[in-house]
């Protein structure tokens, strides 16, 4: 019997094994057009001008789903707000200033935790807190500051990539032309993480605006006859609708539940295809 | 040596944490308007001994650091250059540094030049566009990037990145100009101009150059000082050095018995 060479059986071995890999990346790929196929399928014949402007009628069963809409854009710009100048300073913190040290050590160490609490305590801590102890009420700004500390780490860990990634020559050069440290940060390190602290931010906000959890017990009511007139408003919010009409309304037209759903994913996605769109804009302008 | 000093050491000894380059008794001065080199195998301390000048070193961790070294200005008095005290960025501004690798900050060839200045408060328009056209004509790339002042730094070649470097220190009007091996990167071409730069330069600076070769030290160098693991083991002319060098391992060395 011929046997095959060691070299043969090694090449068979690669093509099994690349196979293999090209099969699981496949599956990986699934689950999303899986979801989107689905979703724009059975909510696409729900979207119209009047769906998207309108108001909620007959008990949720028809008209529109503005105020959700707007509700939502307002929570997210809220916590934007918020979470930005406090994310991008603590990153700036501790990828520029930070001495190694415990402390620096257990500031991380929380940061990390945090992002690994469930939303839904998020939502109840925020209860607490912001709508109860600080007298918020169910409140735009009571949901948004949730949100806020929600969305925090993940802004924080990418604002500190971003500046990291800026080469630590451009830092010596500057401090060797007579520049502070934070004169260096400010000219040459932040222009350069910008565009990499922006898609951060993107992506922390798109988690905020589709999360239900955290702003179930903080802003978001079942229904409001008008629009929120101040911060201190209770509102609508996409995803809470969504929850509600899918589980709360006997009789509930399943199109216009899968129309709100995708109205809720363009949203996200959205936001995702803008954060990755200044990533590769500027990995193209970029001189390093 | 009859010659003004521009600084002098004495008895710098300086350690880092992880005991790495560290300097041993280092006493030496460096003449005004003229260029010495710090040559001998790597390891030695030559680029530490050059970032205590501009306190560079500040930013690693020095463990210990000890004696005097002192910058001379025109009116005869001087700068305790290890003060905890002074203003490290006027320092700094005093004694421009050229790094190995050309580093051209991220911005337009003019931002490159013009960055010292603006941070250091200067607005002015014009006092800006002379410095960028002086500095740019004493590091002999005027002629080359006259016309893309506002091209991207990065664009430019690596031997005219190197000059765009030496220029940036120029254009603060620096007294002292440390270069760190400013020709490794470089193509013969390349490295002969920055060396003639260099020869130009020196009759308006005091100049300090850790060389990339010892036939660049024997080139370039007024003065040149042996640096053997930290110890400063000899020092000299130029040209008495690498003719006639006193200690035999200097003599080893230059005759390339060990790098």
């Amino acid at each position: 019997m011929k046997s095959r060479t060691s070299a043969e059986r090694r090449n068979l071995t690669q093509q099994i094994g690349f196979l293999f890999l090209r099969v699981v990346a496949i599956i990986a790929v699934l689950p999303i057009i899986a979801i989107l196929i689905y979703i724009v399928y059975k909510g696409a014949p729900a979207i119209s001008w009047e769906f998207i402007s309108g108001f909620p009628s007959d008990g949720m069963r028809s008209g529109g789903i503005w105020p959700a809409i707007v509700g939502t854009f307002f929570l997210t710009m809220g916590c934007a707000l918020i979470v930005t100048p406090i994310g991008i300073g603590a990153a700036i913190y501790l990828a520029e200033y930070a001495p190694d040290n415990r402390w620096t050590q257990s500031i991380r160490i929380a940061i990390i935790n945090l992002a690994g609490i469930p939303s839904v305590v998020y939502g109840l801590f925020g209860l607490g807190l912001f709508v109860i102890f600080l007298n918020l009420g169910i409140s735009i700004i009571a949901g948004a500051f949730t949100l806020a500390i929600m969305t925090l780490p993940v802004i924080i860990t990418t604002t500190e990539e971003a500046l990291r990634a800026v080469p630590q020559s451009f830092r010596v050069v500057s401090i060797s032309l007579g520049a502070t440290q934070w004169q260096t940060v400010r000219r040459i390190v932040l222009p350069q993480a910008l565009p990499g602290t922006i898609t951060g931010v993107i992506l922390g906000l798109e988690r905020a605006a589709g999360e239900t959890a955290p702003i179930l017990f903080t802003a978001a009511v079942f229904f409001l006859p008008g629009l929120p007139s101040s911060a201190l408003d209770p509102t609508m919010a996409l995803p809470y609708h969504l929850y509600v009409i899918s589980t709360q309304v006997p009789g509930m037209s399943s199109e216009i539940q899968y129309g709100t759903a995708l109205v809720l994913l363009i949203f996200v996605l959205g936001m995702n295809l803008l954060a990755t769109v200044i990533r590769s804009r500027a990995r193209a302008r970029r001189q390093w | 040596m009859t010659t003004k000093n521009k600084i002098i050491t004495e008895h710098l000894v300086l350690q880092y944490s992880d005991g790495t380059e560290s300097l041993k008794d280092i006493s030496l001065d460096i003449p005004i308007n003229a260029i010495s080199v710090i040559f001998g195998p790597a390891g030695g301390g030559k680029s530490t001994y050059l970032r205590v000048f501009n306190r560079l070193n500040d930013l690693a961790k020095v463990t210990k650091i000890s004696g005097k070294v002192h910058l001379y200005s025109d009116s005869g008095g001087y700068l305790d250059i290890l003060d905890p005290k002074i203003d490290v960025t006027a320092l700094r501004r005093r004694v421009g540094m050229v790094f190995a690798r050309p580093v051209v900050l991220p911005m337009s060839v003019r931002q490159n030049l013009t960055y010292g200045l603006e941070i250091a408060g200067e607005r002015k328009k014009s006092h800006l566009n002379q410095a960028v056209e002086r500095s740019l004509k004493q590091a002999a790339l005027w002629e080359e990037v006259k016309d893309r002042l506002e091209d991207p730094a990065a664009d430019l070649s690596g031997g005219q990145q190197q000059r765009l470097c030496i220029a940036r220190s120029l254009a603060l009007e620096p007294e002292v100009i440390l270069l760190d091996e400013p020709t490794s990167g470089l193509d013969p071409i390349s490295t002969g101009k920055v060396e003639a730069s260099l020869q130009e330069l020196k009759k308006s600076y005091t100049i300090v150059l850790v060389p990339h070769s010892v036939q660049q030290a024997a080139r370039t160098s007024d003065y040149a000082a042996f640096f053997l693991q930290g110890e400063l083991i000899e020092y000299a002319p130029g040209k008495n050095i690498f003719t006639n060098p006193v200690d035999q391992r200097t003599a080893d060395y230059i005759e390339g018995r060990f790098g």
